[in-house]
């Protein structure tokens, strides 16, 4: 029924299995936006935020997802700007995530904000000295170029190149897609890291602080530079669960061992960094507030904030994934390098979940204890609403749009239309 | 003379912890004056709001040797470095301010859209948030403070030093062609409610007021207090409060920040 809108020379799945597919994955994004209604009608009261947590699973999900994204940029600047050439065979994939990702975090934001119609205050009424000031711009600005970067794809849909006009607007933004990836790099390096500054520069709250360079805490640049690191993993890690979910080979085993090196030796250098910057901050800039690092990892209820997190943070899902990526050997291997790149994601997830609720959670005041949280369906449903969201752009723009150009030449039709 | 850039005020309280009897008067007083609304139910202390809260603290030992203190907190009023106190750098929609006429961290609920990050910021949770609108009990609309706007859902709300007083006093002040307020024209609601005198409020700058005397401001030292007996709540960080506390027992002065060598535990509230 719909065989004239699917890319030429693939195959894809029924109308009807294809529709079953998406009812599935849309009655849980239609779950997540019954919860969001609920939050825009009722208020902020139907999560279990509180106010010492003020911030927690949304910023945290809005962190992750921007981290996770940063495949697109990183992709992107390989590509275009030291022209990594084999990445054009999974740049597509890489905005196509970038993009999800983005999307998901300004909806997550627009949920999280107690009065949703003043959200525009923030350009209005700009503070230019804090963080979430610069990650609006950098943010709102790095979504209109990633949407720019999309664009072209949705054009290549058959029916729509089929049209001169459009066929030739696909043809010049690609000529100046340069352009975009460069300016994509510039406003990420700024959002990424002042993400990593909206903890770094709270110096009321030691866990979070962080010493720095001019205006600018360190984790300003960690941020950045581990969004460069595990983006591409996300990516490769979201190839491969396509790759699994389509039964097919998609990318080249060269395409993809390439972006995992170079991830690998980006995620290898990032954590040497973070090593340094938890050594420092652990001996240098918490005792001189006060602290020593056990106070940080100890004496919480259930030992949810153990030192635990820390080693799974840097060692398990930092040390040791950057170490078998950058070790051919087992780069080359697909299991032992899925392995890797998804303990990458893991730890990036994992860093921005402390760096938001281990902040809130250790008590700053000495008379004060640890305070607790747990999310409400209604945050968890509207966290997993941009998942759903991303599934069914992922399943509409696989399956219309030619996403992976080496598809074709990888499985082959008997006897191909 | 103590005072900056001449006419510069830098109010400020003096809380003695000897004298408070954790009555709470503090906090009914600040509730009525600054029209913060309560639910029928507002046993969650996490989710309701209180400008001024009273803090029971305990030495940890066992009895005879047992020993408590109450400890009121309004806000802080940050100075930070020059201004930058923790919530007001942070703030991306300019909602909170630091005036540098008096030292007040102002709030404005109608700019504020709710994004918390201030209360992320803030080491002693004063900032509080909105989860509800303000429902008041039939007839109690008339008993407002007709000075004080109430606030809506989804906002941030803080203690503003009953800012509101500084410009009624301002204003009648400069209708009489008085350019300066004498201490006591200028007072907060829980200064006055405080049946034990236990609150004092004043302009730290001006050596005439109680407020200097006592607690005696370095100013060369953002403003650490010289008075062995008083201190300030997390000195540490350099958050350069503007509420100073005063007990004899050097439990409680040390229960007011962090020690890397901690000496006496101090019983979680």
């Amino acid at each position: 029924m719909d065989s004239a809108l699917i890319p030429k020379g693939v195959k894809r799945c029924s109308i009807g299995q294809f529709a079953l597919w998406i009812a599935v994955v849309g009655a849980v994004l239609l779950w997540g936006v019954w919860a969001m209604l609920l939050c825009y009608f009722k208020g902020l009261n139907q999560t279990n935020m509180n106010n010492a947590y003020g911030f927690a699973l949304w910023i945290w999900a809005d962190l992750a997802v921007i981290a996770l994204g940063g495949g697109a940029f990183f992709t992107g600047l390989m590509r275009y700007i030291f022209g990594k050439d084999e990445l054009k065979h999974i740049i597509n994939y890489a905005v196509l995530i970038g993009f999800i990702c983005y999307s998901s975090a300004l909806l997550i934001l627009a949920i999280d904000v107690g009065q949703p119609l003043r959200a525009w205050f923030i350009f209005w009424h700009a503070n230019v000295h804090s963080m979430l000031t610069e990650v609006a711009f950098c943010l709102t600005c790095y979504f209109g170029v990633l949407t720019i970067e999309y664009v072209p794809l949705v054009l290549e849909n058959r029916q729509i190149d089929r049209v001169p006009f459009f066929h030739n607007l696909t043809h010049n933004m690609h000529g100046i897609m340069a352009l975009f990836a460069a300016t994509g790099a510039f406003l990420s390096f700024f959002h990424q890291g002042s993400l990593g500054g909206v903890s770094g520069v709270l110096y009321g709250r030691p866990f979070g602080f962080r010493t720095g360079l001019l205006v600018w805490p360190w984790t300003f640049f960690l941020y950045t530079w581990s969004a460069a690191a595990c983006g591409p993993c996300f990516t490769l890690f979201i190839t491969r669960i396509t790759e699994i979910a389509t039964c097919k080979k998609l990318v080249k085993d060269n395409v993809v061992e390439l972006l995992a090196k170079i991830a690998g030796w980006m995620l290898l250098t990032y954590i040497v960094a973070k090593i340094i910057d938890t050594v420092y901050w652990a001996a240098v800039t918490a005792p001189a507030m006060g602290l020593t690092l056990m106070d940080f990892y100890s004496n919480n209820p259930g030992s949810a904030y153990g030192l635990w997190i820390l080693i799974a943070e840097v060692g398990v899902c930092g040390v040791l994934p950057a170490v078998m990526l950058v070790a051919p050997g087992i780069r080359s291997n697909p299991s032992l390098r899925f392995i890797a790149v998804t303990l990458a994601v893991i730890g990036a997830c994992l860093n921005r979940w402390v760096m938001v609720l281990q902040v809130q959670a250790v008590p700053v005041l000495p008379f004060e204890g640890w305070f607790g949280y747990m999310p409400s369906w209604q945050e968890i449903a509207t966290t997993i609403l941009p998942v759903a969201y991303g599934i069914i752009l992922i399943s509409l723009s696989y399956r219309y749009l030619p996403v992976f150009p080496q598809e074709q030449e990888l499985n082959p039709i008997e006897g191909g239309k | 003379m103590d005072q900056q850039n001449g006419n510069t005020k830098k109010y400020g309280m003096v809380i003695d912890l000897d004298k408070c009897t954790g009555c709470g008067a503090c906090m009914v007083s600040c509730m009525a004056e600054n029209n913060v609304p309560f639910r029928e139910d507002d046993t969650d202390k996490l989710l309701s709001v209180s400008w001024m809260r009273v803090y029971r603290l305990g030495n940890g030992k066992p009895f005879p040797q047992v020993e408590e203190c109450y400890l009121p907190r309004p806000c802080q009023q940050c100075e930070g470095h020059a201004g930058h106190s923790p919530c007001v750098s942070v703030c991306p929609a300019t909602a909170t301010d630091y005036d540098m006429r008096t030292g007040i961290v102002s709030q404005i609920p109608t700019r504020c859209f709710g994004c918390r990050y201030c209360m992320a910021a803030c080491p002693y949770h004063v900032r509080q948030f909105n989860w509800w609108d303000p429902i008041w009990p039939d007839g109690m609309e008339r008993m407002l403070n007709p000075n004080v706007s109430v606030r809506m859902r989804g906002v941030v709300e803080k203690c503003g030093f009953c800012f509101h007083r500084y410009q009624l006093a301002t204003g009648k002040a400069y209708l009489e062609g008085r350019r300066e307020l004498d201490e006591g024209e200028y007072q907060t609601a829980c200064t006055q409610a405080c049946p034990a005198g236990a609150i004092l409020f004043g302009d730290l700058n001006n050596p005439t007021h109680a407020v200097h005397k006592i607690a005696q401001p370095d100013s060369a030292h953002g403003g650490r207090p010289r008075n062995p007996k008083a201190f300030r709540l997390l000195e540490r960080l350099g958050t350069n409060p503007k509420v100073y506390y005063l007990s004899s027992k050097e439990w409680v002065r040390k229960a007011g920040d962090n020690q890397v060598q901690r000496t006496e535990q101090t019983q979680k509230a």
